[in-house]
């Protein structure tokens, strides 16, 4: 069994906030489809096409036929430790600073054996299930769980390098007004989250949730309005040195395209809130997260942005609301890459058409909000980066990669084709 | 009207110069532009009124070394402000229905208030009636025509959510009824009315005949109104002069503005 993390100790004043130090982050671009296949928890290798051999480690030609054709294959987890050893001391400054590093070789039950990360409850020479996750420099390594889960497994102090656990951590959820507020406070407290802070926007205006989301443990309501510059920067001046995860939940969104509509007037409010309240969440909070990422057991650890699926294809119906989305992912990337030397991951869930007020005329499925709140503590339970919630988020992944031209012509027809 | 004795240079220079020794006082009846002052909130499908907004240009800093100054969006109908008569649609064929087209000589002129705090105290719907009207012209005398009428309530001390008081059948707060606005339109031929509340109408306006009654009966006789005001309680019932003179935008249905009125000194009495 794992010992059980505690509580972290208040911090102490006097002593200088340790600063993030990254393993190495150099990749050939044919490994980089283990980062990609990371991004989303998945452990795939290459596989070839013409004679079948699993490939590790990546490469650009068959170990055995020398083919090029080495798509990236989904691959069963098993497998059984067959050699290891416990590091006590390094030349990289990341992995001294975290000695004893317990590594090891792992022969697959696909066939190659691979060099991974090495829980502490693995035994010598016992099954494991080999685990894609991506390390604080964002690249994907290999990490070897027991088979069987054991008492406390997540708090191994290796595997929480990998993941943003919200165990012990502090919480902001941006909008407190969204109907996906409560699902979302109540899915982190029983995650237990030490401090839930929710912001509030306008509170001279009432809603319908708020004495149930004042009643969730550990919530506290902070005023917060996206689209408000001095109140997002005051926030930031407040908790910004205490927030480890921010979840980003404030969405505008009316139905329509170009023409429905004929001004740019709910356009602004959706850009307003969708694209430049990520940005202004982003200058008042990022410094602060970014120093942050390796500052003990409640280190800063991640961004959470919810967008619309529809940000990768336009679905006309929401054409303007798609577009805004399109934007906001596109910041995320950006965001991603100035949080990289911090350590601290950037998720990005996404949805299809959440079961709210602006969804009611559509049929099912549509994404509850407690499904949502669910996809994003088990995200950062696995340190994800890109997580689909739901049929139709990943119905449209699936399609977009498939081919992106191909998906947008489905899309001018009948609400999204296969959607 | 009286023609008044003086020769207006002199009354003129008189002013100004009780403005300076501060024998005629300047009260301010304005809120200030904050993001989070209340706006009216309509159903969620249509349009909304824009909250007042500012992002920083420069600050003394890379961005502009010497200087500061904002960037500010707003509706023409956030925090304190002045509704012309194309803002309704019974307004929107009047000739110099806009903020750009109203004379400048209508900017300013004699107030009457119509103390309603007490009202507004006890009952949040509270409504101002042709007998309260009646009541108070018995006491100050008739309301002159082409003067502004503003009705007290307090409102303007009340913070956060009660301003709009806000509940799931709408808002509650004063306002007057439809015979009142026909009375002071047609009857007494005022210029304007102004309040405390975010509109010149009751919390529940739209459920009078016709719906939002002020709006309708001012706006479709070319008159105004003014919202959100703020130190009402400052003014004498007759005696102040009003000025509110909005921005000069083209069509503009209203506009922020900074109201004040000139008031005879409490201690110069």
């Amino acid at each position: 069994m794992t010992s059980p993390i505690v509580p972290p100790p208040k911090k102490d004043p006097q002593q200088r906030t340790r600063i993030q130090t990254l393993p190495a982050g150099a990749r050939s671009r044919a490994a980089l489809g283990l980062t990609a296949a990371a991004a989303e928890g998945r452990f795939m290798l290459q596989v070839c096409a013409e004679c079948g051999a699993v490939q590790y480690p990546p490469r650009d030609a068959c170990s055995n036929c020398l083919s090029v054709d080495l798509p990236w294959k989904d691959i069963a987890p098993g497998g059984r430790l067959i050699a290891e050893t416990t590091v006590r001391t390094s030349t990289s400054t990341y992995f001294r600073e975290r000695t004893p590093w317990r590594v090891g070789t792992v022969r697959l039950d696909a066939g190659p054996s691979v060099i991974c990360h090495v829980h502490g409850d693995v035994a010598r020479n016992g099954p494991v299930h080999i685990i894609n996750r991506l390390d604080k420099s964002g690249q994907g390594v290999l990490f070897a769980l027991p088979a069987e889960r054991t008492q406390n497994m997540e708090d191994d102090p290796q595997l929480r390098e990998l993941t943003a656990n919200p165990k012990f951590r502090r919480v902001l959820i941006t909008d407190g007004r969204s109907e996906n507020a409560l699902a979302l406070a109540q899915a982190f407290a029983k995650a237990e989250a030490s401090i839930i802070f929710i912001g509030e926007a306008e509170g001279w205006r009432p809603y319908k949730h708020r004495e149930a989301l004042r009643a969730v443990p550990s919530v506290q309501l902070v005023p917060l309005d996206v689209t408000d510059t001095s109140s997002v920067t005051e926030l930031a001046a407040e908790i910004g040195g205490k927030t480890d995860i921010l979840v980003n939940n404030a969405r505008f969104m009316r139905p329509g395209g170009i023409m429905a509509r004929g001004d740019t007037v709910f356009a602004r409010d959706e850009m307003e809130v969708n694209y430049l309240g990520l940005m202004r969440l982003a200058q008042a909070f990022g410094p602060a997260m970014l120093g942050r990422g390796a500052d003990g057991g409640n280190s800063a650890a991640a961004w959470v942005n919810i967008l619309s699926v529809y940000a990768y294809a336009n679905m006309p119906a929401l054409g303007a609301f798609s577009a805004s989305s399109a934007a906001a992912y596109s910041l995320s990337q950006c965001l991603r890459a100035e949080m990289r030397p911090g350590g601290i991951r950037v998720m990005n869930v996404y949805t299809g058409p959440t079961d709210d007020d602006w969804h009611q005329p559509l049929p099912p499925p549509k994404v509850a909000p407690s499904a949502l709140a669910r996809a994003i503590v088990a995200g950062l339970k696995d340190g994800l980066e890109d997580v689909f919630v739901g049929d139709v988020a990943q119905d449209l992944i699936d399609r977009w990669r498939a081919g992106p031209k191909i998906l947008e012509r489905e899309m001018s027809e009948n609400d999204g084709g296969g959607a | 009207m009286n023609v008044h004795a003086q020769k207006p240079a002199a009354l003129i220079g008189d002013l100004a110069l009780a403005l300076a020794s501060g024998a005629v006082e300047v009260i301010d009846l304005t809120h200030t532009l904050d993001p989070d002052f209340p706006v009216i909130v309509l159903p969620p499908e249509f349009g909304q009124c824009a909250r007042f907004r500012m992002e920083e240009i420069s600050a003394y800093d890379h961005r502009g070394p010497a200087w500061k100054w904002h960037n500010f969006t707003c509706c023409e109908h956030t925090g304190t402000h002045f509704d012309a008569p194309s803002h309704w649609i019974s307004g929107r064929d009047v000739p110099n229905g806009s903020v750009d087209e109203i004379p400048a000589e209508r900017f300013i002129g004699p107030v009457c208030v119509i103390d309603c705090s007490a009202g507004a105290k006890a009952n949040e719907d509270f409504e101002l009636t042709p007998q309260i009207i009646e009541a108070w012209e018995a006491e100050h005398g008739r309301i002159p025509a082409e003067s502004w009428v503003l009705m007290r309530t307090d409102w303007s001390k009340r913070r956060g959510a009660e301003y709009l008081n806000m509940r799931e059948d709408g808002a509650h707060s004063p306002g007057p009824t439809p015979e009142t606005v026909k009375l002071l339109v047609d009857g007494r031929g005022i210029r304007g009315f102004g309040t405390e509340t975010v509109g010149t109408d009751a919390g529940q306006g739209a459920h009078y005949t016709p719906p939002y009654p002020a709006h309708f009966f001012l706006h479709g006789a070319g008159r105004y109104g003014l919202q959100c005001l703020n130190n009402l309680d400052r003014l004498p019932p007759t005696g102040a002069m009003l000025i509110a003179t909005p921005l000069k935008i083209r069509n503009g249905t209203g506009s922020p503005l900074r109201v004040i009125a000139l008031v005879p000194s409490k201690d110069a009495q």
